[in-house]
């Protein structure tokens, strides 16, 4: 951190001081690349002018240029903390476009994926937010949950992080069955006692409710009118969500609860993550057992590629492989808005279409953005260590942020 | 049209247009549903009006995002979308205006708060500006960027680069040098009769685009450089090696295969 006196003189002859610090570009409490430039007296906030897009890659226009397949991978790049949350956006924006019909088990596979996401954010995030405010051992230990989820992830479609597992109109390869039956004996024999030790470490601590009880508390009608999504309009009491609210894919045959805090501090932020986790567990148990057999995407050939396989015995699917791979399908005309429940909060994609195999535009809704906006507001009067606990609680990526 | 999609299904969208028409008539361009959202085209200079409209009367009580959009052949090239979420209603609609260069988009920094950052992004990505709004910086790109990247006709490449120079010790700025030349896939159906030509595909059509056809006026002259005309000026080529008779008989050609068939 570098830092800049400024003196002023004011009529009555004292001397007013307040410091500029600058926060960041690389601070291992900003989450990525966040600078923020700060004006404290003393160690009090005064005002916070966070600047971002120093990881602004030119996503959307990139987009524009690439077929729809082929701008899929993009997405996991966002907020590659939670990639599959990323790419369900955009899928369904497609899909929306096209009135694709996508088969049942496709659906639970997503959703279950979706889950598995959630939760490996989660782990990321609490752990994030855990080390910014001094502790170092819970953050170890579920780092080591995250990891198992990553394999999990390695083993549906390849890649630990960037799956690009999600297609229009389904998922990219099915699942073997012995995956699904290893995550359900991990959340029976493994998550939860490694987590619920991770978290008693915490829950309770006294430092830990000292650093985040009452800090950057935020009113109802502040978080609605901030655009807050996700945990953070949760923790203020509002019981929102979308997977609840507006549901996709099978979220409408799942049972789980939102959780909500009460006192819409960092804190509660924490706590809402915590329990989601559980929520997220019962998705995924649900998922478990009703998932029925099936194909894992769309019977479209215009939009699905054809099985290996079958391509070799059929020259209609060579055809469609080919054309699928190079072309690309065309989307007809129009503009939607689809927005999903990403761990961090309303994830949304605004596609337009000209009827091309290539969007026309495709603009991106970060669940940062309004969030971090609020920083400024939401720390004013804290303390200057109480900044890396509230950007811990808001869950910022900055790949998402910036695009 | 049926439903068969699985995207995010929110509160019924019947009369919603109706109701709301009729409250902002007066500024309405257009007002449609497509593809399952309800967009609502008004004039630009009543925008904070009528999204002030929807957020009080209707209760549409969430700016989620503002998006641009550049339609380059349109008289007033760009468009600013407005994502309206109802927490109450559990509903969503689009409301867009039309907008130019120098025609700036009255601000709802004093609707939203959040309005402030998605403004600064379509000023700064678009070049859109936005009549009240107290800081209207650039966001999003470099400091010292100009242009405004994501019109169609900028570039993907970009105009400059940086990189760290070893001899100054900082970081330089640069106009982008392409080590080959940008590569557009453009893969729209080409055996259905595109209208641009192929890579590669370029000399299947038409005359030779060379100015002065090459000829030679003599076989010492080939047009191929100095080496070639001084080998094309020696009259003879040289000749065959000499092939010594060494006295052993050449082996014979193998016999034929005979009619009756092989082994």
């Amino acid at each position: 951190m570098s830092m800049q006196r400024e003196e002023s003189l004011t009529t009555t002859g004292e001397v007013i001081t307040n410091y500029t610090i600058n926060f960041g570009p690389q601070h291992p409490a900003a989450h990525g690349v966040l600078r923020m430039v700060m004006e404290l007296d003393g160690e009090v906030i005064e005002r916070i002018d966070p600047h971002i897009g120093l990881l602004h890659r030119g996503t959307e226009k990139l987009i524009e240029q690439k077929t729809y397949l082929q701008a899929l991978p993009y997405f996991d790049r966002l907020d590659y903390c939670s990639p599959l949350c990323m790419e369900h956006s955009y899928v369904l924006a497609i899909e929306k476009l096209l009135n694709l019909e996508v088969p049942l088990r496709a659906q639970y596979l997503r959703v279950l994926f979706a889950e598995l996401t959630r939760i490996c954010n989660h782990m990321l995030n609490m752990g994030a937010h855990i080390l910014d405010v001094g502790a170092f051992t819970p953050n170890l230990w579920i780092m080591d949950l995250r990891e198992d989820c990553l394999n999990f992830f390695e083993r549906a479609s390849g890649a630990r992080m960037h799956s690009a597992w999600f297609r229009p109109g389904g998922v990219h390869q099915d699942v073997p069955e012995k995956l699904l039956v290893d995550i359900g004996d991990w959340l029976d024999n493994r998550f939860f006692q490694l987590f619920e030790d991770a978290m008693s470490l915490v829950m309770d601590n006294r430092i830990f409710k000292q650093r985040n009880v009452d800090i950057a508390i935020v009113s109802r009608e502040d978080a609605i009118a901030w655009g807050f999504s996700g945990p953070m309009i949760r923790a203020a009491g509002i019981p929102w969500d979308l997977r609840k609210s507006q549901p996709y894919d099978v979220y409408d045959r799942m049972e789980f609860d939102i959780p909500v805090g009460t006192n819409s501090d960092c804190y509660d932020r924490f706590m809402v993550r915590v329990k989601e986790v559980y929520e997220s567990a019962k998705i995924i148990r649900q998922c478990l057992r009703d998932m029925p057999t099936g194909p894992i995407a769309s019977t479209d050939t215009k939009v699905v590629p054809p099985k290996r396989g079958e391509m070799k015995q059929s020259m209609e699917a060579l055809i469609h492989h080919f054309k699928l791979y190079t072309e690309g399908f065309h989307v007809p005309a129009g503009e939607v808005y689809v927005a999903t429940e990403s761990p961090k909060g309303e994830f949304g994609v605004y596609l337009v279409s000209d009827g091309t195999n290539k969007p026309y535009r495709c603009k991106i809704r970060p669940t940062a953005f309004s969030h971090l906006q609020a920083m400024d507001f939401m720390s004013k009067g804290h303390m200057l260590p109480d900044a890396t606990a509230i950007l811990g609680a808001i869950d910022v990526v900055f790949g998402e942020c910036d695009r | 049209m049926a439903v068969l999609h699985s995207a995010p299904k929110f509160a019924s969208n019947e009369g919603v247009i109706d109701a709301i028409s009729e409250t902002i008539s007066v500024w309405l361009i257009e007002a449609f549903e497509a593809h399952g959202e309800i967009i609502f085209r008004v004039q630009r200079d009543a925008i904070a009006r009528v999204l002030e409209i929807l957020r009080d009367d209707h209760a549409y009580q969430q700016l989620m995002e503002i998006a641009g959009a550049d339609y380059p052949s349109r008289p007033e090239r760009f468009e600013v979308v407005y994502m309206l979420q109802s927490l109450t209603k559990n509903h969503r609609v689009m409301v867009k205006c039309a907008a130019s260069e120098d025609t700036p988009v009255p601000t709802v920094t004093t609707l939203w708060p959040n309005a402030g950052w998605l403004e600064r992004e379509v000023f700064d990505m678009f070049g859109v500006t936005f009549a009240g709004n107290p800081d209207l910086r650039r966001i999003l790109t470099d400091y010292g960027f100009e242009g405004h990247p994501f019109r169609k006709d900028f570039p993907m490449t970009g105009y400059t680069e940086l990189r760290y120079s070893e001899e100054e010790k900082r970081v330089v700025y640069e106009p982008v040098v392409l080590a080959q030349e940008m590569r557009t896939f453009d893969f729209l159906s080409p055996w259905e009769g595109a209208d641009y030509v192929l890579p590669g595909d370029e000399k299947s059509r038409g005359a030779p685009t060379v100015a002065e056809p090459k000829t030679t006026e003599k076989s010492g002259d080939t047009g191929a450089g100095k080496a070639a005309d001084k080998a094309a000026a020696k009259s003879v080529s040289p000749a065959a090696p000499v092939t010594k008779d060494n006295g052993k008989p050449t082996p014979g050609a193998p016999d034929a295969t005979s009619k009756e068939g092989g082994r």
